[in-house]
């Protein structure tokens, strides 16, 4: 019976695997199409741009004026840093806070832990932007504008309570006798968080990782209210001042905006191996 | 090593009691096996005698010391785990330093110490291996292992062997009994396995509902259990309970009549029964053996029961014959060797009175007086 089957069922197989290829290759390709636009144009001339968008760039078209201007500009690589500096200490700081929060939640039995866990869920529902105006009135009263702080403040806030609750999700799944084998190692509630549980939910951190850095070396909004002076301008923002209102500087834009890519593309990939590396080892048993 | 003493402890979730009025005194270098059915409280304990639950009242000492309120650490206390719970990101080496590092011993101790115990326990060849490299007995002596280099006062065992295969349990059961001989470390094992319990322990305490319904040593247990919950939790496969009327009642000595209708007279204490009062005979499996005289007359002090066999089990080594009886009571018998007796054979299994087991209204048993039983207690 099973003979008669077998190609049937194969046929069907290979039908449903065409599917899902078809989607998954269609939505990668509109997904991939602008990045591919900005990345080809980037290395054309102002004519060549304007004469064939989508065209590939001829040796008549092909110039690197737009990252040569991107890249001489010292104020381009102070942008850059600003960036760096505002994603980084968010991450460190959203994934060591959440990582601990999300230990004190699952971990300990406390007067008020179930209320703490609903008003964290709750931050993931209501968008931070909501709170824009109040926002930018405690940062004026705290005289945070145009500073940094001020920026890795909002962004701290933004992703804590997904990272709690990605993070608590996978703190629930390490086994309670690994903590008290280490409990009665005389391990302290410290050292069990960093040296027993953080190695063992790696693969939960990287995720939260990556899904909280690129929305904060994204975001264009709260540069723009919070920190849009010269000093503290972030790379998404600084690729505005090629936009003119009269004449806009397309090389410039878009070899910015393809550089702007580069550091988010190495983390992610840093990230993502790290995260399939931690699943494939099976940690626990 | 150290004396353990718990004094009044016990144990509730809200309202509820899980744990009431454990007095138990374990002593230097003994090893303690507490057994009993799932929920009943052993694993608790143990995980309070340990520290990682808090005691809801009464008293624990470890050697005179009271230390409810101390943390693991301080109380000298190693535990070995069910699923082991080796750290899965740290080499063999790294898990069984851990602890070590914790309290500071230095590098050099450390290295000592942990390849003493490996050397100990045959493991010294895979100190650089990570936990999931390894057998499930393998990891069950790194798990050993974990606990001796803290060379403790008191070691914890939350039924250790109960993830291993059934061969690779026997041998390390036996293993972990020439451990405890030649650490002299006192012990403080849990278990539901009978046999692991009967084996190991210096001294079994069955436990049920939340009490300890008799502490004692291996033969205590299975020659003069307290009550009808030990006599059947002891003994493989359990004990035959019938029912029986009293006839007569003295310190010495019980009549009775059985359901069947047989009259016996067992030597037992007495002296609590009255007459007319309702009690219950256990006959362990292997007191019964097949005798000829199907059919004939009941003689008198007799413990014979006619039946018909409704099944037969060949182990080998021995046979479990189940004969129903006219009034549909279930007997188990099991005899060395092997059988010719058969399925839907009509058959008679007799037990000595000397052997005889009984248990009050309530379930208590009345003190069993043959002189060769008494001599186990």
């Amino acid at each position: 019976m099973s003979q008669i089957s077998t190609p049937a069922r194969r046929a069907a197989g290979i039908g449903r695997a065409a599917l899902v290829h078809l989607t998954l290759g269609g939505y990668s390709l509109l997904v991939l199409f602008p990045i591919v636009l900005v990345l080809l144009n980037s290395f054309k001339t102002r004519q060549g741009i304007f004469d064939d968008p989508l065209g590939l760039p001829t040796a008549l078209t092909l110039t690197l004026s737009g990252y040569a201007k991107v890249m001489g500009d010292a104020a381009m690589g102070h942008m850059f840093l600003n960036s760096a500096i505002v994603t980084g200490v968010a991450l460190a700081a959203i994934l060591l806070l959440g990582a601990m929060a999300a230990w004190g939640l699952t971990e300990y039995g406390f007067r008020g832990n179930r209320l703490l866990s609903l008003f964290l869920a709750f931050g993931i529902m209501v968008p931070i932007r909501l709170g824009s105006v109040a926002i930018l009135q405690t940062m004026v009263a705290l005289n945070l504008v145009n500073t940094l702080t001020a920026l890795v403040l909002v962004y701290i806030a933004q992703g804590l309570p997904l990272a709690v609750m990605i993070l608590s999700e996978f703190m629930h799944q390490v086994p309670q006798e690994l903590k008290d084998a280490a409990r009665c190692d005389g391990v302290g509630e410290y050292r069990i968080f960093f040296q027993v549980v953080l190695p063992l939910i790696r693969p939960a951190i990287a995720t939260v990782a990556v899904f909280t850095m690129v929305p904060i070396w994204n975001d264009l909004w709260f540069p723009l209210i919070l920190a849009p002076s010269e000093e503290t301008q972030t790379i998404t923002l600084g690729v505005q001042q090629f936009i003119g209102q009269y004449a806009t500087d397309w090389n410039g834009v878009l070899a910015a905006l393809s550089l702007a890519v580069l550091p988010i593309l190495v983390l992610y990939a840093l990230f993502s191996r790290q995260l399939i590396r931690g699943i494939t080892a099976g940690a626990v048993k | 090593m150290a004396q353990v003493e718990l004094s009044k402890i016990s144990k509730n979730y809200g309202s509820q009691p899980v744990l009431q009025d454990i007095d138990l005194r374990i002593g230097d270098g003994e090893l303690v096996v507490l057994v009993g059915p799932s929920g009943c409280g052993k694993s608790t304990l143990l995980r309070m005698i340990c520290g990682l639950e808090d005691i809801s009242g009464g008293e624990l000492r470890i050697d005179g010391v009271v230390v409810n309120d101390l943390p693991p650490m301080q109380r000298g206390i190693a535990m070995v785990f069910q699923s082991y719970a080796l750290y899965p990101h740290m080499t063999v080496r790294g898990n069984m330093a851990f602890g070590l590092k914790i309290q500071g011993a230095g590098k050099a101790e450390r290295d000592e110490r942990v390849v003493a115990a490996a050397k100990a326990l045959h493991i010294d060849h895979l100190l650089d291996r990570l936990p999931r490299e390894l057998s499930g007995g393998q990891r069950q002596r790194v798990a050993i292992g974990r606990a001796i280099v803290r060379q403790p006062r008191l070691f914890l065992f939350d039924e250790p062997l109960s993830n291993l295969d059934a061969a690779l349990r026997v041998k390390t059961r036996i293993e972990l009994a020439r451990l405890h001989r030649e650490l002299a470390a006192t012990m403080v094992y849990v278990t539901h396995d009978q046999v692991e319990a009967m084996t190991l322990g210096d001294r079994i305490v069955v436990m049920h509902a939340g009490r300890i319904q008799q502490a004692g040593t291996p033969l205590e247990l299975y020659e003069h259990p307290a009550n009808r919950f030990v006599a059947s939790f002891i003994g493989s496969p359990t004990i035959n309970v019938v029912s029986a009327t009293v006839l007569s009642a003295n310190p010495r000595r019980v009549g009775l009549e059985l359901q069947g209708g047989a009259v016996i007279d067992v030597p037992a204490d007495g002296s609590r029964l009255q007459l007319g009062a309702r009690v219950e005979v256990g006959i362990r499996p292997e007191h019964l053996g097949v005798v000829a005289g199907h059919g004939s007359a009941q003689l008198a002090n007799d413990c014979r029961f006619d039946g018909e066999v409704t099944l037969v089990e060949q182990l080998g080594e021995s046979h479990l014959i189940y004969l129903r009886l006219p009034d549909g009571v279930e007997l188990v018998a099991r005899s060395a060797g092997h059988t010719k007796v058969r399925i839907g054979d009509r058959i008679a299994l007799r037990a000595e009175v000397e052997r005889l087991y009984l248990f009050d209204g309530a379930g208590v048993a009345c003190r069993r007086l043959a002189s060769d039983i008494l001599a186990a207690a």
